[in-house]
């Protein structure tokens, strides 16, 4: 499967998963022939770094993401010695580089797409346009879980419900072998990450100063300032002079490093639930100095949790009466509660065609094709099909509940087959995508392993990003799973003019 | 602010100060112990050391008899003491955490490294292999985190709460440190007979002295033999003395106005009483009255001040 690379025109067989560095002169030969033309000048400088050089580069990347203490809690997890549960992504040093034409196409195509997606959940909100029109089946969203109907006929400023969304993105072989990119799927509750995509470059920068000064690499640093004047763009009209906050459920939360320093990028206070209060409708927090009113809230809270008024009574990391004082337009909340009926894995084969509803417009983008096992026709092709595909949980995320057919034992494929049965509208099935792969440091020496991109698309008075996003690695020779909680990794992007 | 960022920012601090508390007093108690001394002596300076954590009877029930070793190891590495080390500066560093968005990056990989050094030096045996350098690289780690603090950060609230912090953290443990000393010389410390005795009485009040960087200070103060009202006049009430009470009161009062509020006004008041109290107090009278009632009524008011900041500032109950 390790044939579609982004570095090499072409993979030679041999290449594949062995080390090539041998005497440190040869680390880019033997893996693949015909440096394609955005890479061609990394190529070289890569192939006159010894080998030494690049491995205490590693060692010093390593350390200093451990002094910064930039790291994710993994849930129950422990060190051999039983301690910590605070874990280092693993950062490759090699970037993964995308040509800034091929960006430019991506980015209008991920505008219009997020345009689509906000109209989509507006109108599921309100009129239910699409619903009546029969595009996208009523029992589809009535029927899921993530529908708020306590979101019916509430108006948000802008009209603008996924203010931060992460599409993930991958690049593979269409069906003449030309590399395309299809988006894999929409993040549009709490997408995460993008703190990662700033310190992986703040790190290369510091690593390889001269690469930055030889290549035209677009800036990402001013992603915070972006995100910033989006969660000021959509405060609520009883205020001219916004307070915004980060809603963190707290230290032990795995993305607890990011939500700091997103607040601390911002300038922006960085609250828990427990910080937080309401009176008269109004959302007032804790200080010092006394209650002080807050009217923008970057949550970083799933739904369920945001008010144990109305969802899930039990919890603590929200604040009562919250839905109260957003419903009464006193607060924003960003994302607003209910994006996820539109990110849900059984949406998203509509969302082609939500684009041609709302825009009148052809997708720039592409889905990848997808098999809805709702459908008796396509249940059972995917039974038939299940060792060449990849299916996915509806609700699943984080790399979890997914079999991926090829790379499953035959037992795992029957024990899904099951599952799939079980409860059909539960699943979704793909054509397993020859991911496309990146060389990239791993034990023996440099090997292709395969990446994903999930650029983070802002929704403000406009639509805007920073050029590229996070791409994620998956380390383990073969696997299609990038997450950071299935042992993935992360490089630096780069859109490159070239 | 807010004021569960104040609270950290305030615990941080104390914590950062009870661990070089900690690693001063041990240090000495470990110097004296390579004095050639009787085996009761011996005992009663370490066992007068976990008295000023109020940890004799915890550590008794775990370990039974006092020696040296096992009290080094109960206040250095146990994780399952609160007033350890190790405890002391994974608590400090938790709270840095909470807030790491506030402190200043310089702040926050000073709290960070500190923990994931002395994780290592426990791991590897340095602290075993050479005592004396491990407590001197904790103190270094509390100046070097209260420099940068000082050096770095933006003087506004957070600035203020953690002073306020390390101040009040300093009254306690000084307080404390005193109290025990002073407590573990029976014969009162006027008369000391034998020639084995006095010398006993000079290595006493010089541990003590050097254990708060004291002996240099105290000789350049006084010019004089080393006389225990002296040194008891210069922990309690020389605002000059750094780590005295009354320096670390003038500075919880400094830094109290810095952050006053409409609610905070008694607490004030209260800060400046006590600190009033040392600042017109005269040590013949207090050794009148007697050391050990008095340090006892100043811990009792440090802890209610404690309190009142927690209450004002902290963990507000408004809403």
């Amino acid at each position: 499967m390790l044939k579609f690379d982004e570095m090499y025109a072409q993979l030679t067989p041999q290449g594949t998963g062995q080390s090539q560095s041998q005497g440190g002169q040869s680390q880019s030969q033997g893996s693949g022939q015909g440096v394609r033309p955005h890479y061609e000048a990394y190529a070289k400088w890569l192939a006159g770094q010894p080998d030494t050089v690049m491995r205490s580069r590693r060692d010093e990347a390593e350390m200093i993401f451990r002094r910064v203490g930039i790291t994710f809690a993994v849930y129950g997890a422990k060190d051999e010695d039983g301690s910590g549960t605070e874990r280092l992504i693993p950062f490759d040093l090699i970037p993964r580089i995308i040509p800034a034409h091929e960006w430019r196409s991506m980015e209008k195509g991920l505008v219009q797409r997020v345009t689509a997606l906000n109209r989509f959940i507006h109108d599921v909100y309100h009129d239910q346009e699409i619903l009546k029109a029969g595009v996208v089946p009523r029992e589809q969203i009535e029927g899921n879980a993530q529908f708020r109907p306590e979101m019916m006929g509430v108006d948000v400023p802008n009209g603008i419900y996924s203010h931060i969304s992460g599409i993930d993105i991958v690049r593979a072989p269409d069906a003449q072998g030309k590399g395309e990119y299809y988006v894999l799927e929409d993040n549009l509750r709490v997408p995460s990450g993008v703190s990662y995509m700033l310190e992986n470059r703040k790190m290369m920068m510091r690593l390889f100063p001269e690469l930055f000064s030889q290549n035209r690499v677009a800036p990402v640093a001013h992603y915070p300032d972006l995100l910033l004047e989006t969660l000021r763009a959509s405060a609520p009209a009883t205020t001219a002079e916004p307070t915004v906050v980060v809603l963190t459920p707290g230290m032990y939360n795995s993305a607890y490093f990011e939500h700091a320093f997103l607040a601390q990028q911002m300038g922006v206070e960085l609250v828990e639930g427990q910080d937080l209060f309401v009176k008269d409708s109004f959302v007032y927090m804790r200080t010092t100095r006394g209650p002080k009113r807050v009217d923008v809230i970057y949550r970083r809270v799933d739904d369920d949790f945001l008010d144990p008024q109305v969802f899930r009574p039990t919890s603590t990391l929200g604040c009562a009466g919250l839905m109260d004082a957003y419903r009464a337009g006193h607060v924003a909340i960003c994302n607003a509660v209910g994006t996820g009926v539109a990110d849900d894995k059984s949406i998203y084969p509509y969302v082609p065609k939500m684009i041609e509803f709302y825009l009148g417009e052809k997708p720039i983008l592409n889905n990848v094709p997808t098999y809805m096992c709702r459908n008796p026709d396509d249940l059972k092709y995917v039974m038939a099909n299940l060792k060449d595909l990849v299916v996915k949980e509806v609700h699943g995320a984080g790399g979890y509940g997914m079999l991926v057919g090829p790379a499953a034992t035959k037992a795992e494929i029957e024990d899904f087959g099951k599952a799939v049965l079980a409860n059909p509208t539960g699943y979704i099935a793909q054509p397993t995508l020859s991911l496309s792969s990146c060389p990239t440091y791993v034990e023996s020496g440099i090997a292709p392993r395969h990446i994903d991109l999930r650029p983070f698309v802002l929704s403000g008075q406009s639509v805007q990003m920073v050029p590229g996003g996070l791409t994620r690695v998956a380390l383990k020779e073969g696997s299609l799973v990038v997450n950071s909680s299935q042992g993935g990794g992360t490089k630096d992007t780069w859109i490159l003019e070239i | 602010m807010l004021s569960r960022t104040a609270d950290h920012l305030f615990w941080m601090s104390r914590y950062t100060e009870r661990a070089e508390n900690t690693a001063r007093m041990l240090n000495v108690n470990y110097e004296t112990s390579l004095l050639p001394q009787s085996a009761t002596e011996t005992e009663a300076g370490w066992k007068g050391l976990l008295s000023i954590s109020e940890l004799l009877p915890s550590y008794t029930s775990l370990h039974g008899e006092i020696n040296a070793r096992s009290v080094m190891e109960f206040m250095v590495s146990d994780e399952d003491n609160p007033s350890s080390i190790i405890s002391c500066l994974r608590a400090a560093r938790e709270n840095a955490r909470a807030v790491r968005g506030t402190l200043t990056t310089e702040v926050w990989e000073t709290q960070n490294q500190t923990w994931l050094e002395v994780n290592r030096m426990l791991k590897t045996g340095e602290f075993e292999r050479d005592p004396g350098k491990f407590f001197e690289w904790v103190k270094f780690r509390s100046h070097l985190s209260r420099g940068v603090t000082v050096g770095t950060m933006l003087m506004d609230e957070a600035l203020y709460f953690m002073r306020l912090g390390t101040f009040l953290e300093r009254a306690d443990n000084t307080a404390r440190l005193v109290d025990v000393k002073f407590h573990a010389v029976e014969n009162e410390f006027m008369g000391a007979s034998s020639e084995h005795e006095q010398e006993y009485d000079f290595y006493h009040w010089s541990a003590i002295l050097r254990s708060v960087s004291g002996f240099e200070i105290y000789r350049k103060v006084y010019r004089d033999v080393i006389k225990p009202e002296r040194v008891a006049e210069l922990l309690i009430l020389r605002p000059d003395m750094p780590r005295s009470l009354h320096a670390s009161l003038n500075e919880v009062v400094n830094n109290l106005g810095l952050v006053a509020s409409d609610q905070s006004s008694d607490t004030l008041r209260h800060a400046g009483r006590l600190r009033a109290d040392l600042q017109f107090a005269r040590i013949d009278e207090i050794l009148a009255t007697g050391l050990h009632a008095f340090l006892t009524q100043f811990l009792d008011r440090v802890n209610a001040l404690g309190g009142r900041i927690s209450r004002d500032f902290l963990v507000p109950s408004v809403g």
